[in-house]
């Protein structure tokens, strides 16, 4: 078995891509002027006949997407999750997901999130997520590391649906080898537990298992979910952490409010209620690097262990 | 092979087919008693030029993959686009009479492949062009040698998006796939378009590298004329600028902010249909 990688989960973009061409989907990608932080081009240098880049211009980019879809194609879209959705949230809507059920249009939105860093608050989108799952054909996927966002890139490309993927500017920890199988739409466990289950996506997923450490050392069995896909929400695996461990952490680079901790409470209330503890950034942002930057938001193991604790002080 | 092409149609019996559109027009906006007949009178010249004499498409086979696309930007003008779909033989005239109703596929924006020959949803301005060059685009990688012709309004170039994609189209070099069409009716939805936000549609093409080709857009033989022109291969991608009248056709709706997006009493359609019919 080889060694998971770790590198920035934007890296993995062009090697989605690539092995969708590989695999014979007949893709084309589209950037909009910052190629070289979605890593893009690096797709476009093998592929020039079915890369572009349109320039500083997001709306065109969806609508052109939208173009390539209704004509057949299997079309890709990067840029910063900022600006896409941000810039462009009605061209996504009206030109992708409204037409036939939704267009086949991934939008893979790279420097996701506080870790952007030193760009300061105007990078650092924490509204994405709830801008993409309002969307209703929308698969929303936020990977924890390289070869998961590479999985999910390939994935999303091999449905017919819209779908988006956050990916994330910082070098993060590995945590998967090429074996791993993701799906659309299925958590991934990482840690055993039965007190409390910290379910968490993206950059946060390493936290989790950090904060499990130091919840382990004061004898707490903190169960990990990886919940990469957002929607749909594996709904299965919330009930069952629900069931087994009584008490639930959300943690997220995002607001609170529209995105991994919204949809896991829904699941929660609509079938096993239990005491929910809610981790994201709920104010906008600053420069830092991005690690500062965590720690600034309290986005650390030891936030996530104490909301372990209120939540588990929280059971009946 | 059935694949109908285009027809070449006689400027006069084109104008029998406009009047028939704009009789659809002002029918199915007051059967709903909403819609937007303004901005559909004045594009039926356009439609009815292009469709009959300049558009390679098949009723029969509405998906056709190497048809031309018309794609209807401006969304709001359903009324015209459904009317001139219908009378083209894409469906029934019979499915206009549901225009806007519940059970429709006739909805008040056109909702992609909802019926034949709906090729783009729109509603929210400003989003043709670009699709028009995702699609030409995977033409070019198919090597299918469709044309996209975008019809757009003067007031919907306020979008800034209309203006990414038109500055996208010379750089793609898709001058013979991609052909715009301005209906430069001079009104938009709060009142006068030199009031409400001034544009210069044929300066601002030209800036852009384009093409510009002007023409009275409720003569039938300049419009059919203009239409050939763009289509002509050229270093540069067309736009036709048409001069038009809001409401075209319809004494009361003529020029008339108030009819952008207004249905007529039951005795006003009487008179719009007696007017239309007398071709004024």
């Amino acid at each position: 078995m080889s060694e998971p990688v770790s590198a920035a989960t934007r890296e993995a973009y062009p090697a989605g891509l690539l092995q969708l061409v590989e695999d014979g989907v007949d893709v084309v990608a589209i950037d909009a002027d910052l190629s070289v932080s979605t890593m893009g081009y690096q797709f476009g240098e093998k592929h020039p006949n079915r890369w572009q880049t349109v320039g500083v211009a997001e709306q065109n980019m969806v609508g052109i997407a939208a173009g390539f879809a209704a004509a057949g194609k299997t079309a890709f879209i990067a840029s910063f999750a900022s600006f896409l959705p941000g810039r462009c949230f009605d061209q996504v809507r009206t030109s992708v997901a409204q037409p036939r059920g939704g267009l086949n249009v991934k939008l893979v939105a790279s420097h996701g999130g506080v870790t952007v860093g030193e760009d300061g608050m105007s990078a650092q989108a924490i509204e994405d997520l709830a801008l993409m799952t309002a969307l209703i054909p929308f698969d929303v996927i936020v990977p924890a590391d390289y070869e998961e966002a590479k999985q999910a890139v390939v994935a999303a490309g091999k449905t017919a649906k819209p779908a988006y993927v956050r990916t994330g500017r910082p070098k993060v920890p590995g945590l998967y080898t090429p074996e791993y199988g993701f799906e659309i739409g299925k958590a991934s466990m990482l840690r055993a537990g039965s007190d409390v289950t910290l379910i968490a996506c993206g950059v946060l997923v390493s936290v989790a298992l950090k904060a499990a450490e130091l919840l382990a050392n004061e004898s707490i069995g903190a169960r990990v979910l990886n919940m990469a896909t957002i929607k749909p929400i594996d709904r299965e695996a919330v009930i069952a952490a629900a069931r087994e461990t009584g008490a639930i952490v959300t943690a997220e680079e995002h607001q609170t409010h529209g995105g991994l901790g919204t949809a896991v409470a829904r699941v929660l209330v609509e079938t096993t209620p239990a005491p929910i503890e809610f981790v994201g950034v709920d104010r906008y942002g600053t420069s830092g690097k991005w690690d500062q930057l965590l720690d600034y938001f309290e986005l650390t193991p030891a936030r996530l262990a104490q909301a372990a604790k209120d939540a588990i002080a929280r059971k009946r | 092979m059935s694949t109908a092409l285009t027809a070449t149609v006689s400027v006069d019996e084109l104008k029998d087919i406009a009047k028939r559109v704009r009789g659809h027009i002002v029918r199915m906006v007051y059967a709903a008693q909403s819609g937007h007949p303004g901005g559909s009178l004045s594009a039926v010249e356009l439609g009815v030029s292009l469709f009959w004499n300049h558009l390679r498409c098949d009723t029969a086979n509405p998906a056709w993959p190497a048809r031309d696309r018309f794609l209807l930007s401006k969304g709001h003008a359903t009324p015209f686009y459904y009317s001139v779909l219908a009378e083209r033989g894409f469906f029934s005239t019979e499915l206009l009479a549901g225009f806007r109703q519940l059970g429709t596929p006739l909805q008040g924006h056109p909702s992609m492949n909802a019926a034949p020959g709906i090729e783009m949803s729109g509603g929210s301005l400003g989003q043709g062009l670009s699709f028009a060059i995702g699609h030409a685009l995977a033409g070019r990688m198919d090597s299918l040698d469709f044309r996209c012709f975008v019809l757009m309004g003067d007031g919907e170039l306020n979008e800034g998006q209309c203006w990414e994609a038109a500055m996208a189209v010379p750089h793609f070099g898709l001058g013979d796939r991609v052909i715009a069409m301005v209906d430069r009716n001079g009104i938009q939805n709060d009142g006068f378009a030199d009031s409400i936000m001034k544009t210069h549609p044929a300066d601002m093409f030209r800036g852009f590298g384009w093409k510009v080709i002007e023409c009275d857009g409720h003569d039938m033989a300049a419009v059919d004329q203009a239409l050939s022109e763009a289509e002509r291969p050229d270093d540069r991608p067309r736009c036709i600028v048409a001069q038009t009248v809001k409401g075209k056709g319809v004494s009361f709706m003529e020029n008339n902010p108030g009819f952008h997006g207004k249905a007529p009493t039951a005795e006003q359609l009487q008179q719009a249909l007696a007017e239309i019919e007398a071709g004024l």
